[in-house]
């Protein structure tokens, strides 16, 4: 596999440099692997992300003006340890509180439970809401063992625009609760990505097979398949989510996400936004707006993944709130 | 020759050559992690213990507590990961139950995996059972428990083949926490890379007080 790396350990600290490079002022690094937007007003209830880097542009790529006002960043595909997230969490907090939004992931949560309790000794007010989109992941009586997967683009966003306006932190959480709650996603994996520091791919996978539901690091989903046409794989998707537990009537609003893992195309990932606005439209679901390309990734992974969030009244004025990060920007 | 008891600087030689084993194994520990999850718990490992044996070298401890508790506040800040938390509490929390205990004997020993083990649980949430790195750890405080009236050489001995143990019966257990817990039955077969590890550092540890 070739990569375009200097020494392939350094490039979790590299990418971040480069990241706040990107920002160009805007953003700055508070620790290793702590960053935090410059110009967070006083008694402004903050937003941390997090999670383990070579997942780009999620999570540090989410920070920026009506998105997360902070991020820590571990090595690639590990959770941040405890230093690196309070590092990120004292320069966030403006005296109202930090909320951590992150994907539920054994390591993140231990590292993110040890850095909440520091914080807390410290008098920093914080809560925590977990990400947990993948339908795929376990059944709907047991979200609290679901992943985290690109669902966290919309709920990130959303969340955002709630940090922007909440009163309190408490407020806040009870937003992006709601932003959590209406969203359900689900993936399909095509060919691994690989670890940069030694080029090993991450699972194994039959070459003309693909993983229904299979996670973002190569995790069992629901089975392994065939290779199918794109139609056929929407519909297949697209169904996974609406049997879930979020009731989808005809006339409700939804966003969609369709995540490339990396190097699924943009060609690829619209003819399946082709067939699942079909699908939507036909069932009298109303596409309220789109996402769409490589926001949550493994490296070179392929694959993709259909996100959908019902947005009500509470949530739709969130979403139409402009955001810019270099994962998402809206106008 | 044997030791009966460790003195701060010991403990220290022995952390070091743990380090210098995990640091070692990156490789087998990898490959281990391919199986039931993504592969890096050897990079982690030996991120982690390389900063750990930096920080070991310029130590001068008073206590074998705080040559443990070194070790795990380095692992914790340096790894990441789930393995990072988890080795992080165990050493931190294993090391100041020691309190400033100037030696490390037998009955110290148990203080310490019953602390470590406790840690690790509450953090986690794992019992024994789920295939995870708590069953090397359980079956390595079940024996330092039964141990406390041993010599230390016979106590590590023992501690270490209970850790053995506890990670081969994780080789037939099917995952309930983790990444590996989404391969259901397919993580039949493979060993927890996390209970291979605690193996690892009992038998160097064993060695050690030989």
């Amino acid at each position: 596999m070739k990569k375009i790396l200097n020494d392939p350990n350094a490039a979790a600290s590299e990418l971040v440099d480069g990241l706040v490079d990107y920002y160009n002022g805007s953003v700055e690094k508070v620790g290793p692997g702590a960053i935090a937007l410059t110009d967070i007003v006083e008694n402004k209830v903050a937003l941390l992300v997090g999670g383990g880097t070579g997942h780009e542009p999620i999570y540090h790529g989410l920070i920026g003006p009506g998105m997360a006002d902070g991020a820590a960043c571990g090595d690639i595909f590990a959770a941040p340890p405890p230093n690196i997230i309070l590092d990120a969490t004292r320069a966030v907090n403006k005296g109202n509180g930090v909320l951590f939004l992150y994907g539920n992931y054994a390591g993140d949560v231990m590292n993110f439970k040890i850095a909440a309790q520091i914080a807390a000794a410290e008098g920093i007010k914080v809560e925590t809401v977990l990400i947990w989109d993948d339908v795929a992941s376990a059944p709907p009586s047991a979200k609290e063992d679901r992943r985290g997967i690109a669902g966290l683009i919309p709920i990130v966003k959303l969340a955002g625009a709630a940090a922007d306006k909440a009163q309190s932190l408490e407020e806040l959480v009870e937003l992006v609760t709601l932003a959590r709650d209406n969203t359900r996603s689900v993936g399909v994996a095509l060919s691994p990505g690989s670890i940069p520091a030694t080029g090993k791919p991450t699972f194994e996978l039959d070459e003309d097979s693909i993983g229904i539901g299979m996670g973002i690091h190569g995790e069992q989903g629901v089975g392994i398949e065939k290779m199918m046409s794109a139609d056929d794989l929407a519909e297949k998707l697209l169904n996974l989510i609406l049997a879930d537990d979020l009731p989808l009537e005809s006339g409700d609003d939804v966003l969609v996400l369709i995540n490339s893992l990396g190097s699924t195309t943009m060609m690829e990932c619209l003819i399946v936004l082709k067939k699942v606005k079909e699908l939507l439209v036909a069932k009298g679901i109303n596409i309220y707006d789109v996402m769409l390309g490589p926001l949550v990734t493994c490296q070179e992974m392929a694959g993709l993944s259909i996100s959908l969030t019902k947005v009500d009244d509470t949530l739709k004025p969130l979403w139409d709130a402009p955001c810019s990060s270099l994962g998402y920007t809206k106008l | 020759m044997s030791k009966e008891t460790l003195s701060p600087n010991e403990v220290k030689e022995m952390l070091i050559a743990i380090s210098d084993k995990i640091i070692e194994s990156e490789e087998l520990l990898s490959e281990a992690d391919r199986r039931l999850g993504d592969g890096d718990h050897g990079l982690g490992m030996k991120r982690g213990f390389t900063a750990a044996k930096t920080q070991l070298e310029t130590l001068e401890p008073t206590t074998v507590g705080q040559v443990f508790s070194t070790t795990g506040i380095t692992l914790m800040s340096t790894m990441g990961g789930a393995s990072g938390a988890v080795m992080g509490i165990l050493y931190q929390n294993g090391g100041t139950a020691l309190g400033d205990a100037d030696s490390l004997d037998a009955a110290g020993l148990s203080t310490f995996m019953t602390a470590a083990l406790e840690g690790v649980t509450n953090l986690g949430g794992a019992k024994p059972g789920d295939k995870t790195m708590v069953d090397a750890l359980a079956g390595a405080q079940e024996a330092a428990a039964a141990s406390v009236g041993l010599s230390l050489p016979e106590a590590m001995k023992a501690v270490s083949d209970g850790a053995t143990a506890g990670m081969e019966a994780t080789i037939a257990m099917i995952a309930t926490m983790g990444r590996a817990k989404t391969l259901g039955e397919k993580s039949i077969g493979h060993p927890d890379p996390g209970a291979v590890s605690i193996s690892i550092m009992f038998q160097v540890a064993t060695a050690y007080v030989g």
